[in-house]
């Protein structure tokens, strides 16, 4: 008997729901050779309003888990990854990555939660300390997670570079709003679908997809995001910079217009993590 | 389980006229998708901050708090253009200390009384509770009906407690509330309306709710009141006052309720001296909508509110 396709309807993973854009836009994706794929949601400022609020929502029970269990919650999402390794080298190859560079990209991006997971209970020993002071008391420096982080995503390894912005932001208890790759937005819709089935409380990671041109100045002058981490333009780290001032955030930001190597080493370290942590100072006494 | 309602029920229910529930569903639906942008929209929001009863019925209400209360209520923004808020509502043991803030200002002192929210009290003593309010310098008493003789159908001694209550008010407007969570059914709401307009003077209100219960102010239940308010105006020319209390939290719902008013009762009463809305965190959002249209940026929760979580 024929079967009729069923095609999926790709939507955006927002505070633990698949939404479609609150504006109803979509905009068809195309693959490699130019036939159309599916319609991906058009984002909005509102979409991303949302997104924001479901992340304050998500936060203050992110930060408080333990950071052992933030651990084990990403592991977990790399197990999720894993088990699905050929569905997202397909969503890979929508947008024009070859079969072999697109499994190596999986692979790359699973080892790269495991990085981050196995820092979730260790960052904390090694960036905060026990400060020397000449009176008799103790004195701590520790990290607190700063908020809502918001994230935009390169085109180039549109799952690497994404994963590789999101984890360590989540890792120290910061919940985020990402935007995916414009060009291959459908591997952060497949990711969406592994993060709902990951025990990640729903609202820590938001994805959105779009145009950068219509949100990313949102990303900026949103006072509610606390830090802007994103591979721009140069027009775009101006105006990214321009609003931060304003809403005084803090912004790491890496060139669109270099190239950037995602599968080397160096694009994974606990500085990724400092970045987007508070640090707090307090004073004890020391008793007799 | 619910019980069958009284035979006085069915009787002021055949002279009022009956609520199409689904009606009344399908009409308030509509009224969520309207859009509102831009200068209506700031309009609306000024507006609606003017309509503003800034509540606060807690157990641990401070002085402290009033006092912050009432500063808030006088200045609630940073833009002259941004008016005062209606009147802080208090308890009334905290009426003396709002008035001392307030006196002589546009901002009114409302006071909760008859033994809010349950009214389980003997009449005598809340009517004592309701002179005291009044004398330490309440300009409006917020009461609450007797739900259980309401549900018995003992329309008679709901009526004459609301009058009695009118008379210890004096001068001070009064506020009915009918605890509509209680009441079970648009129907019964309608019917509590019409009761309560009937003992209450031009510029008095009804008002939906106590906020102490799990169901509050909904549109629906908004929408029944408004229309009940219509049709006893066009009966009898008296014009009674409306107030929404608990659950409106954010300025979109406001937005909608004040839709529901223009479309329902007309710009007659778009005004704070017919409509209210009884609210502690709603004045919080208003003003960051207006500061979001103000500045084209999205605003952080946490800049207007003392009371917030601070991720």
């Amino acid at each position: 008997m024929p079967r009729l396709p069923i095609t999926k309807t790709p939507k955006v993973y927002v505070g633990g729901a698949f939404i479609r854009s609150e504006s109803a836009r979509t905009f068809p994706l195309r693959d490699a050779r130019g036939a159309f794929y599916a319609n991906i949601p058009q984002c909005t400022r509102k979409d991303l309003r949302n997104a924001v609020e479901a992340a304050a929502k998500a936060g203050p029970g992110w930060a408080r888990r333990t950071a052992y269990n933030r651990g084990q919650i990403l592991y977990r999402l790399a197990e999720m990854l894993e088990a699905r390794r050929a569905e997202m080298a397909e969503a890979l190859g929508v947008g024009g990555i070859g079969r072999a560079a697109a499994v190596r990209e999986v692979s790359a991006a699973v080892d790269r939660l495991i990085y981050y997971a196995g820092w979730a209970d260790k960052y904390e020993q090694v960036l905060g300390n026990v400060n020397p002071v000449a009176a008799p008391f103790f004195n701590f420096t520790v990290t607190e997670p700063m908020g809502i982080v918001g994230i935009v995503a390169p085109d180039p390894a549109p799952l690497l570079g994404l994963i590789s912005l999101v984890a360590p932001v989540i890792t120290s208890g910061n919940t985020t709003v990402a935007l995916a790759s414009e060009k291959a937005p459908y591997p952060a819709i497949v990711l969406g679908e592994m993060l709902a089935t990951s025990d990640l409380p729903g609202g820590v990671v938001n994805l959105l997809t779009g145009f950068r041109k219509e949100l990313v100045p949102t990303f900026a002058t949103h006072t509610h995001l606390r830090a802007v981490s994103a591979v721009a333009s140069a027009d775009e780290r101006k105006a990214i910079q321009l609003g931060a001032a304003d809403s005084v955030k803090r912004t790491r930001l890496l060139k669109a217009e270099e190239r950037i190597d995602w599968f080397s080493a160096d694009a994974q370290h606990l500085y990724a993590i400092r970045d987007f942590v508070e640090f707090k100072t307090t004073w004890h006494p020391i008793g007799s | 389980m619910p019980v069958a309602p009284p035979k006085a029920f069915f009787r002021v229910l055949d002279e009022i006229g009956p609520v199409d529930a689904v009606g009344i569903e399908e009409r308030v639906a509509k009224y969520t998708t309207r859009s509102i942008k831009k200068e209506a929209k700031v309009w609306g929001l000024r507006k609606a901050v003017s309509m503003v009863d800034l509540t606060t019925l807690e157990g641990k209400d401070t002085p402290g708090k009033i006092d912050s209360l009432c500063s808030k209520a006088l200045h609630p923004s940073d833009d002259p253009t941004v008016p005062t808020v209606a009147a802080v509502c208090v308890y009334p043991s905290m009426v003396r200390r709002a008035k001392s803030h307030v006196a002589d200002t546009k901002v009114r002192v409302a006071s909760v009384a008859t033994a809010f929210p349950s009214g389980q009290l003997p009449l005598k003593l809340r009517l004592q509770e309701v002179r005291s309010a009044v004398t330490d310098g309440a300009d409006e008493i917020d009461m609450v009906i007797n739900r259980g003789a309401f549900l018995s159908g003992e329309y008679n001694e709901v009526r004459d407690e609301i009058s009695a209550v009118v008379e210890a008010c004096g001068d001070a407007a009064l506020k009915v509330i009918l605890e509509v969570s209680e009441l079970e059914t648009y129907d019964s709401i309608r019917v509590a309306s019409f009761l309560a307009m009937e003992s209450i003077r031009e510029g008095d209100f009804i008002k939906t709710s106590t906020g102490k219960t799990s169901l509050n102010a909904t549109l629906g239940n908004n929408q029944v009141m408004l229309e009940a308010i219509r049709d006893f105006y066009l009966d009898t020319g008296t014009a009674i006052g409306m107030k929404p209390a608990g659950g409106i939290r954010a300025a979109k719902q406001a937005l909608q309720f004040l839709i529901a008013i223009k479309e329902t009762l007309g710009d007659a009463w778009l005004t704070n001296e017919r409509y209210r809305f009884g609210a502690s965190a709603l004045l919080n959002d208003l003003l960051r909508q207006l500061a979001k249209e103000k500045s084209g940026a999205y605003q952080a929760p946490y800049y207007f509110s003392d009371a917030t979580d601070s991720y």
